[in-house]
């Protein structure tokens, strides 16, 4: 903070001659000396009432005059060239408005520039069941249902490849998935080396060799995707969509539609959830768009729930092969990883995850080697993307195992052999990311002294167990997608003569919070409370350019950009309320709807008045404030920009579970979460977070399962939430959620992420507790009775063939007399 | 084309309603399409999230899977309705702001009148158990429940206390 403060003062920003400096310097302290009186409370979110009282408008609750709904016709076939479509019939029914194809979106597009794979409707061929490759509009849902059944295509059907490892040997063009891919069915390979890993591998005292997979999982938002486009009479295109990317969606909208930016306009509504899965253009939004500029009319389109699992982008499913060395003492000393990504039919954000698989494992332990080798293919399934955790939660998985299995090996604290490998602020990982804070050990010690571990190690009986895991997750990447030199957030502020204060900022609030986090901060700086604060969010005619919620960047990057506009506008109202009183600008605050004299509290006046002073100096009180990453971050090599960031937060998770080895269900008790996320800005937003990234991991690892069936043509197993288990309120242990913050000069008041990061280390955690109570590894997601039953017969064979010792057999022997 | 509208007649959070629609139609259509009643949430349309539902004569319903003339003559109350209960704002929707218990707030309509039904039953304090007995049927998505779960105990304690206070007031 310090040094930005410097900048922002040294560079000027208009109010305060150069002889001010000075003085400005010693405000600057007071500024920083002065007590919050809104950081780090808990507060009501700026948009929660409406919500609850069903007011709020989501995107599938808005109705245009005239509007039209928009269905799209989706491949029953996994891999096949499309031979011919005809629409006639469907066009020729009443009520039916418009029909469009592949034809109509020749133009492929990609969240990702380098890997434009993907058309709004396929042109040629269908690579996943789901894919869709016509759509229509009429006059209602029942309607285009009706026209969707009546259109006939011819397909050639294709041997589809459901397996990555098979997919990754196809050389031929006919075998090839993905329509633009150039390499067969690698969809991005990467190999990185750092550190002479064989040398420390050959010189480890102790080497651990696994194999893990992971299967894929989705989001489950329940709000289903949603889309409505108009067309005004000046030509404009509007687009109301369900996305945590109006930006990107903006970019691809003028692309696949051959329209210049400045003709549209993409809206984001109050949305119902996303993590992850709306944080790219899918069809539909192509599909509302191209069918309005045909029809002159407003059109929307809502995904059925099984249209939302097809349409996926979540957890990629990973096969990971760990090597990992440890000295006797349990310094890690490398690790060699080896991993294949199943990618579906299109790139997705791809690249991105492949780098992320290997990238993102260098924290929060330190070690001198490191080689990560991940392959991602293309399959004729949907496609997978980023969900919560990004691309990290899958290895993080294999590596906090890993560790686990070198401490029993090593007759060493699970704990304690995380201590040691910690990795400290100010250090640099092996893949040379530069680590700013570090609260990790912190963490370590509020699970272990919360979860009584050193206790119940000792004391918990068969059957039951305590597993612990730790991880840690970016706030934001250094480089945007689209490589560019603007600011990566910038937000804009108003304030007007009743003492209320109007915030533009493209950032999209998915649900976490993020207006709220902006309101805070403008209250913070500016002395009003919540209530006097409107903030208006991700709408590209009204606010400026923000890159979407993805990569916990918010808080980070927009908080930043909120804090430099609101600290030059209490610089403004300080000065002109300074002025009045004729006393020196750093005995003004502002706090509780007033401007305060520091000196004498007695005198003040209310905000409005204070602002109204500030607009007779200055004019209209408006200010920008953008913010824009260190270039310092990152290592010097290809692909050391990706998983750079300017901050980083930590986690460390404690599970306590039950195992019933006559059933194989595990039942999970209590997670204990500490989370540094450098600092809290509004604290229950922020254990709400943790609680909720808790939570997904919980359900990954017991019961979500995302797949498709190669013997049933590559038909989804279950696409629908009966069938797709989330837990509910009765499955779902207690959360017992920690914050602990060491503050990052890089962050807004010290804040990193909060959002994604608590996910991670919850499965291994489970994993590692269920070690404890049964001593069964399981390497295989979910953990469902059927594997652990599996599992725990192997073992009883083992133990009889006097392979392994029985587990906790003190205890099995003290029930067995009883 | 949709078959010929038929008539029905409800009462919707008090108010008598006449409204056109047609017979296949669930209540959570009629009351998204016709009444502007945008409060309940369409997450799945199959019965198993939850975010639709509504309560007809005070017990809780999926809307998605209720036929519109199954409510013929009945009392439909949906979240708009919620505040009505309470003249004003609802102790629930007061302790779900304040705990943070709505992220996204998509399955929070849903969730509340779940929860009134639980608490005008119990009409004392509840337990967390018996909330998540009594929400099981509710997805959410965000929370991990149990920011939820504080916000329905606190809300049943509230409203006990005031009830407690109106009897003391009775004697
Ligand atoms: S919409 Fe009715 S249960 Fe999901
Ligand atoms: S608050 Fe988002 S689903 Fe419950």
């Amino acid at each position: 903070m310090a040094s930005d403060d410097a900048e922002r003062e040294a560079t000027g920003d208009g109010i305060g001659e150069a002889s001010a400096a000075v003085g400005d310097e010693a405000s600057e302290q007071a500024e920083r000396d002065r007590v919050a009186w809104q950081l780090g409370k808990s507060h009501r979110k700026v948009d929660a009432m409406e919500r609850m009282r069903g007011v709020t408008r989501y995107t599938d609750d808005l109705k245009l005059p005239g509007m039209l709904h928009a269905k799209i016709l989706r491949s029953p076939h996994a891999h096949a060239r499309i031979k011919s479509i005809d629409s006639s019939a469907a066009l020729a029914m009443p009520g039916v408005f418009a029909v469009v194809t592949g034809q109509d979106f020749k133009i492929p597009y990609g969240i990702i520039p380098w890997t434009p794979d993907e058309n709004a409707l396929a042109v040629d061929k269908v690579c996943h069941v789901g894919d869709g490759l016509a759509a229509l509009a009429a006059v209602d849902e029942d309607t285009a249902n009706a026209a969707l059944r009546a259109i006939k295509v011819e397909y050639d059907v294709l041997k589809p490849y459901f397996d990555p490892e098979e997919a990754l040997k196809v050389r031929d063009r006919e075998g090839t998935i993905n329509p633009y891919s150039r390499k067969g069915n690698v969809s991005k390979h990467v190999l990185l080396e750092f550190g002479d890993i064989e040398a420390e591998l050959a010189r480890a005292d102790l080497v651990i060799e696994g194999e893990y997979f992971f299967e894929g999982t989705t989001h489950g938002a329940i709000e289903p995707h949603c889309a409505l486009a108009h067309v005004d009479g000046g030509g404009v295109l509007t687009v109301w969509s369900a996305t945590q990317v109006s930006h990107y969606l903006h970019r691809e909208l003028a692309k696949v539609l051959e329209l210049p930016a400045h003709k549209i306009r993409v809206i984001q509504p109050p949305l119902g959830g996303a993590f992850g899965g709306k944080s790219e253009p899918f069809d539909l939004e192509f599909v509302v768009a191209k069918l309005a500029m045909k029809t002159g009319r407003p059109v929307k389109l809502l995904y059925t729930r099984e249209e939302v699992f097809y349409a996926h982008r979540g957890r990629h499913p990973m096969k990971m092969r760990h090597r990992t060395g440890f000295t006797r003492d349990g310094g890690l000393l490398g690790v060699d990883a080896r991993t294949i990504l199943d990618g579906g039919a299109y790139s997705s954000f791809g690249l991105v995850t492949t780098y992320y698989s290997g990238q993102l494992m260098c924290s929060p332990y330190i070690f001198p080697a490191y080689r990560f080798d991940s392959t991602r293919a293309y399959t004729n399934k949907p496609a997978c993307g980023p969900k919560r955790g990004h691309g990290s939660v899958q290895p993080r998985f294999a590596m906090e195992i890993q560790l686990d299995k070198a401490s029993v090996a090593l007759g060493l604290d699970p704990i304690e052999l995380r201590r040691r490998n910690a990795i400290k602020a100010g250090e640099k990982t092996v893949n040379e990311f530069q680590v700013g804070s570090s609260g990790f050990l912190e963490c370590l010690e509020k699970v272990e002294r919360s979860s009584g571990w050193v206790a119940k190690r000792r004391e918990l009986p068969y059957g039951r167990g305590i597993g612990i895991a730790g991880s840690t997750y970016i706030s934001g990447t250094n480089y945007p997608i689209y490589p560019n030199e603007m600011p990566q957030a910038a937000v804009q502020i108003c304030l007007d003569r009743s003492g209320r204060a109007r915030v533009f900022s493209g950032a999209n609030d998915i649900g976490q919070g993020s207006n709220t986090m902006l309101a805070v901060i403008v209250s913070e700086e500016l002395g009003i409370p919540l209530e006097d604060i409107r903030v208006l969010s991700a709408d590209t005619d009204l606010c400026p350019v923000d890159l979407g919620a993805y990569s916990s960047r918010i808080t980070l990057m927009v908080g930043n950009a909120c804090l430099d506009a609101a600290q030059r506008l209490r610089r403004k109202v300080c000065e002109s309320v300074a002025k009045r009183w004729g006393v020196s600008r750093k005995r003004v605050t502002l706090a509780g709807r007033m401007a305060i004299d520091r000196e004498d509290p007695a005198r003040h006046v209310d905000s409005a008045q204070a602002f109204q002073w500030a607009e007779a100096d200055h004019g209209l009180l408006g200010e920008t404030g953008s913010y824009n990453t260190p270039k310092d971050r990152h290592g010097e090599y290809r692909g050391g920009t990706i998983g750079a960031s300017p901050a980083y937060s930590f986690t460390a998770h404690v599970a306590e579970v039950e195992v019933d080895a006559e059933t194989g269900l595990v039942e999970v008790k209590t997670i204990w979460i500490a989370h540094d996320c450098g600092k809290a800005l509004s604290r229950k937003i922020v254990e709400g977070q943790i609680e909720g990234s808790t939570y997904m991991g919980f359900g990954e690892a017991l019961m979500e399962r995302h797949a498709v069936d190669p013997a049933h043509r590559g038909v989804h197993v279950g696409p629908s939430f009966l069938d797709y288990r989330m837990p509910t309120f009765l499955d779902t242990p207690d959360l017992e959620a920690m914050i602990v913050e060491a503050p990052d000069a890089n962050g807004p008041y010290g804040a990193k992420e909060a959002g994604e990061g608590p996910l991670h280390s919850s499965i291994p955690a489970i994993a590692n507790a269920i070690y404890d109570a049964v001593g069964i590894r399981l390497d295989r997601l979910p953990f469902s009775p059927q594997t652990v039953l599996a599992a725990l017969r192997q073992r009883e064979e083992r133990e009889r063939a006097g392979q392994l010792a029985p587990h906790k057999p003190a205890d099995r022997e003290s029930r067995r007399s009883a | 084309m949709s078959p010929a509208a038929i008539m029905l007649s409800m009462t919707v959070n008090g108010e008598p309603v006449q409204v056109a629609a047609p017979p296949h139609w669930t209540l959570l259509e009629v009351l998204r399409y016709r009444l502007d009643l945008i409060g309940s949430k369409q997450g799945c349309d199959k019965g198993d999230c939850g975010a639709c539902t509504v309560q007809i004569d005070g017990v809780p319903q999926l809307a998605c899977l209720t036929l519109a003339i199954h409510a013929e003559g009945r009392a439909v109350t949906t979240v708009e309705g919620l505040g009505l209960l309470a003249g004003g704002v609802h102790p629930l929707q007061d302790a779900f702001d304040r705990h943070t218990a709505a992220q996204c707030g998509f399955c929070t309509p849903g969730i509340l009148l779940s929860a009134e039904a639980l608490l005008r039953k119990r009409g004392r304090e509840v337990s967390r158990a018996e909330v998540c007995e009594a929400l099981a049927g509710n997805l959410c998505r965000c929370t991990g429940y149990t920011k939820i779960i504080d916000a329905v105990v606190d809300a049943s304690r509230v409203m006990a206390g005031a009830n407690t206070q109106e009897a003391g007031r009775g004697e």
